[in-house]
């Protein structure tokens, strides 16, 4: 199905500590994407803002957003999914343009964490979670995602020293990517129990420790979608939307089923898009999956099929999610080194993906001129899952 | 009014479900049961999702279950500065009634594993909030 596809992509530098507000912050993606789709703001029909709420202090941030980015009196508004905000808001658009309301929608993910510490983030983000019966317990999301690590590890035998390759890999793209915020080689010996040297082993939410964990940062990103018939006008090298697929999962850890077998609504999405787009696991030549967590990234190897059920450590032991590997995923240095600036997350996931289906993704370029590429983001502790697949000509 | 009392720190004040924590004061950890279909709920709800009542009774949890996962956490989010380390965890009791709480001070983090019996007992904080918290059996 080549109905809808990208024309333009963009992304900032992620950060800590951005040194401008909002506007100017969703201004800098907003402007590569459309210098990259050639088209100014009168081809722009609509436009959608990605974020996070509670970080900053604008209210309804679309009308103020599409005001700065000269979008105005087009239609906005704003989508929320926490950490898969802008994949949610790439669903929406198609949306829009599939049934024919618009032609070209603008959506542009944003958040700029940096106006609050890292606890008051902490809480804000503990409370993406079920703020009636889990909170009060002092939630936060390492340790959400480490009661899946510990469960998990305990029944599949996947170690720390794997949990740590996944960081290791991670950064080997954080280094050549120079929109990352973590840009330093990882090597084993950041994570050594007891050498107070060791930044990256200190305790977080146990097993999870501080090299599993993403960092916060600013950042914003855009992508630009059209028809087919648009596409076909404007762009040289549309990237087309082939598969969506969207799920939610019960908020309390109560209501989970099984914490051995990753996330549930990472499956019931990736299995979605992989109906929709007419292909299975194996036809992914390149991934972006959401690790916001190491662990994360284990889990989504079998949640995508790349791995059977227990066996993704196996993926890592091998190498073969590296860029040479039989299935390359995050080598852009996924959230880990690139950074978790929740609304923009899911639009730089999928920046990377049409840099790579382009052929223009630099050093970080997978060889063989991928044709399929796919994105995996999920929000919360996996209450929102979306897996998006996309093609080329 | 009434559930701001629940837990280390309340984000919610008002709910329909708000006397679980009176149960607790009483010394019991209750769910709600639907009168009309029979589900059962923990966390407490106030409405049946599976046939639309709002006929709920009070149930007592099951005193026995295994822990299923945990985790300690080293760092607490703000205004629960003064709590770590401090572990959370899910039991599970069987037919589809699962909970999530702190374990109990006294448990040494290198005793707890993914499996283990455990129990789960009411818990009265010095500032006089109130929670439940999981014990060895």
């Amino acid at each position: 199905m080549k109905e809808v596809a990208i024309i333009g992509v963009g992304q900032t530098a992620f950060v800590r500590g951005y040194e401008g507000s909002i506007r100017e912050l969703a201004f800098d993606a907003f402007r590569e994407a459309m210098q990259d789709a050639g088209i100014t703001q009168k081809e722009a029909e609509a436009s959608i803002f990605c974020s996070a709420p509670e970080y900053d202090k604008q209210r309804s941030p679309a009308g103020v957003l599409a005001e700065y980015l000269g979008l105005i009196p087009q239609p906005t508004l704003y989508v929320e999914t926490v950490c898969s905000s802008s994949s949610t808001g790439i669903k929406v658009a198609y949306g829009m343009i599939k049934s024919g309301l618009h032609d070209v929608v603008v959506v542009l993910g944003f958040q700029k964490m940096s106006e609050i510490t890292s606890a008051e983030s902490q809480e804000r983000m503990g409370r993406g979670a079920d703020i009636q019966w889990e909170a009060p317990f002092g939630t936060m999301m390492p340790a959400y995602y480490a009661l899946y690590a510990q469960a998990y590890m305990a029944k599949h035998g996947l170690t720390h020293d794997d949990l740590m390759n996944v960081r290791i890999k991670s950064s080997t793209y954080g280094v050549i990517n120079d929109r990352a915020v973590y840009r330093k080689p990882v090597k084993p010996a950041d994570f050594k129990q007891g050498d107070p040297e060791a930044k990256m082993a200190g305790p977080v939410a146990w097993p999870l420790r501080v090299g599993d964990c993403c960092a916060n940062a600013d950042g914003s990103s855009c992508i630009i979608l059209a028809s087919a018939e648009k596409a076909r006008a404007l762009s040289k090298k549309p990237v087309w939307v082939l598969g969506i697929g969207a799920a939610s999962e019960a908020v309390n850890m109560a209501a989970r089923p099984d914490f051995t077998r990753g996330l549930s609504a990472g499956y019931a999405a990736a299995a979605q898009a992989y109906k929709m787009a007419g292909i299975t696991a194996k036809d992914v030549r390149v991934a972006e999956v959401h690790d916001c967590f190491t662990i994360a990234e284990i889990m989504a190897y079998e949640g995508l099929g790349f791995a059977p059920m227990g066996e993704g450590k196996q993926l890592i032991r091998e190498k073969a999610t590296y860029k040479e590997g039989k299935i390359p995923v995050n080598v852009d240095g996924g959230l880990l080194s690139k950074g978790h600036p929740i609304g923009a997350t899911g639009g730089s996931q999928i920046r990377t993906i049409v840099l790579q289906l382009r052929g223009e993704a630099g050093p970080m370029q997978v060889a063989g001129e991928p044709d399929i590429g796919l994105v995996h983001n999920i929000g919360g502790v996996g209450l929102y899952g979306n897996v998006t697949i996309f093609g080329r000509d | 009014m009434g559930f701001e009392k629940f837990g280390r720190k309340s984000f919610t004040s008002v709910t329909k479900t708000a006397k679980f924590v009176d149960h607790l004061a009483e010394g019991k950890i209750e769910g709600t049961v639907c009168k009309d279909c029979g589900a059962k709920f923990f966390p407490p709800r106030a409405d049946c999702a599976k046939c639309f009542s709002n006929n709920m009774n009070w149930f007592e949890m099951p005193k026995k279950g295994k822990l299923e996962t945990f985790t300690t956490a080293y760092y607490a989010p703000f205004g629960f500065e003064g709590d770590p380390p401090y572990t959370m965890g899910v039991v599970d009791f069987g037919n589809n009634l699962k909970l999530f709480a702190r374990m109990a001070k006294d448990i040494k983090p290198e005793e707890v594993k993914v499996g283990m019996e455990v129990s789960v007992r009411p818990l009265k904080y010095d500032d006089g909030q109130l929670s439940f918290e999981v014990i060895k059996t």
